[in-house]
């Protein structure tokens, strides 16, 4: 942890302390440790994320796999799965979200406590997948939650959750703990709950919460034809 | 070997007078025909083919829905008709309206004899408020989710049913999506390659 090199060069100084890369350098070679309170902060966060033990779908058999010996999520600090969501860190939603699913996810990410992630894998947890048209399944889980990591795949291999796992870690690491991208529970005015959907006679109340989620941009011009 | 399904009506229709049943031919390569039955007579039907030493229908393997949407039949006719004192030969088109209404299949193997499907067909009065079919799971156990699906995809009211509730939708929705006339709610969102129902779906959305 000496040596970190991903640190932004817009932190504040004074946690920043010593970003002078050059200078830590120098300073470690001559037997000198120097580290500063957010490094330390963000390296324990990242390298104990719990996720929390629940599946969907088939995704779900992936992550199973993820976490046993031949791709040993452990070897990230996530191998222990909790049950309750007041011990968990980490959401992976593995698989279908179906409308009548949605609320019991979103009350589970509700009750676990922050620091708190979100991992959406496969393509159904990210759009809807092959049941983007149809009528009882949720077009993407980042309708209701904020979602960290997006993993395409149907069902992703363990090797693509490891990846989103490591993209997750090096989110934490890069998180800056006093500026405008501080996380979200050192932001007093950063929303601790998000509504829970209910379900209405013909679809779920309300369909998306604006507040994590708007629909994607129409392009000005339609896509041109193929060179 | 299991008897015709005509054996099979014939037979019903002697041990249970009052009963008419109808055969629906199936053209197809499979040639799977099935047994139209009267919802009056359909739990004495059952019961006489689960019952019977030779057939022993004892396991209902499958029930699904069929939905059948009002149709319209327009039908070319030539009418000869006397116009100014000269007759001439008129097309005159007809159109006449057959009722919509609602199927439940029942497909019924034995598992004594190892034969089957004998394949059941009920139907409803219509689409709306007559959709009331009597329930076979009192025969069938396996009926009972199968039954709950339908009446919660297509709305066919089982009576008799132990527990008849949505199984797939929640309580409180009021659709049944398998219906040919469902509109599915307008969440549609843009996708650079649409293409049929898709890009009718975003014409639609605007």
């Amino acid at each position: 942890m000496t040596n970190v090199s991903t640190l932004p060069h817009s932190m504040a100084p004074s946690l920043a302390g010593f970003s002078d890369e050059g200078l830590r350098s120098e300073l470690q070679k001559q037997g000198v440790f120097t580290t500063t309170l957010q490094e330390v902060y963000n390296w324990g966060r990242k390298n104990s994320v719990w996720p929390l033990q629940f599946g969907l779908a088939c995704c779900a058999i992936e992550m199973i796999a993820t976490s046993m010996a031949r791709y040993d999520l452990a070897r990230f600090g996530a191998e222990v799965f909790r049950p309750s969501p007041r011990q968990a860190d980490l959401m992976i939603v593995a698989g279908t979200v179906t409308k009548k699913m949605a609320p019991q996810v979103v009350r589970l990410y509700n009750q676990m406590p922050e620091p708190k992630y979100v991992i959406a894998m496969g393509a159904c947890a990210i759009s809807g997948g092959p049941f983007k048209q149809g009528y009882n399944v949720l077009k993407g889980i980042d309708r209701y939650i904020p979602v960290d990591v997006h993993i395409p795949g149907c069902p992703p291999r363990p090797e693509a959750l490891l990846h989103a796992f490591m993209t997750l870690q090096r989110q934490i690491g890069d998180q800056s703990l006093s500026n405008g991208s501080r996380p979200r529970h050192l932001d007093p005015d950063a929303p601790g709950e998000f509504v829970v959907p209910r379900y209405g006679a013909h679809d779920l109340e309300p369909p998306n919460n604006p507040q994590v989620w708007e629909p994607p941009a129409k392009p000005d011009k339609p896509p041109g034809p193929a060179l | 070997m299991i008897p015709s399904l005509e054996e099979i009506k014939n037979r019903i229709e002697t041990a249970l007078p009052g009963t008419r049943l109808e055969i629906l031919r199936n053209e197809s390569p499979s040639g799977q025909h099935s047994l139209l039955v009267r919802k009056e007579d359909a739990a004495e039907t059952a019961r006489f083919l689960r019952n019977d030493p030779s057939l022993s229908l004892d396991y209902c393997s499958n029930v699904t829905g069929v939905d059948w949407p009002e149709t319209e039949l327009t039908q070319k006719v030539k009418i000869k008709t006397t116009v100014d004192g000269v007759e001439k030969e008129v097309e005159e088109t007809r159109k006449t309206k057959k009722g919509g209404y609602l199927e439940v299949v029942y497909h019924l193997y034995s598992m004594e004899k190892k034969h089957g499907p004998v394949i059941l067909r009920m139907r409803t009065e219509n689409r709306a408020d007559k959709t009331h079919l009597p329930s076979l799971t009192p025969l069938w156990r396996s009926c009972e989710f199968q039954e709950r699906e339908i009446y919660d995809l297509y709305g066919v009211v089982f009576d008799g049913h132990p527990d008849l509730r949505r199984i797939l939708m929640w309580d409180g929705f009021q659709d049944h999506p398998m219906r040919r006339d469902y509109v599915a709610p307008d969440d549609y969102e843009y996708e650079p390659t649409t293409h049929s129902e898709v890009l009718e779906r975003a014409k639609r959305h605007g």
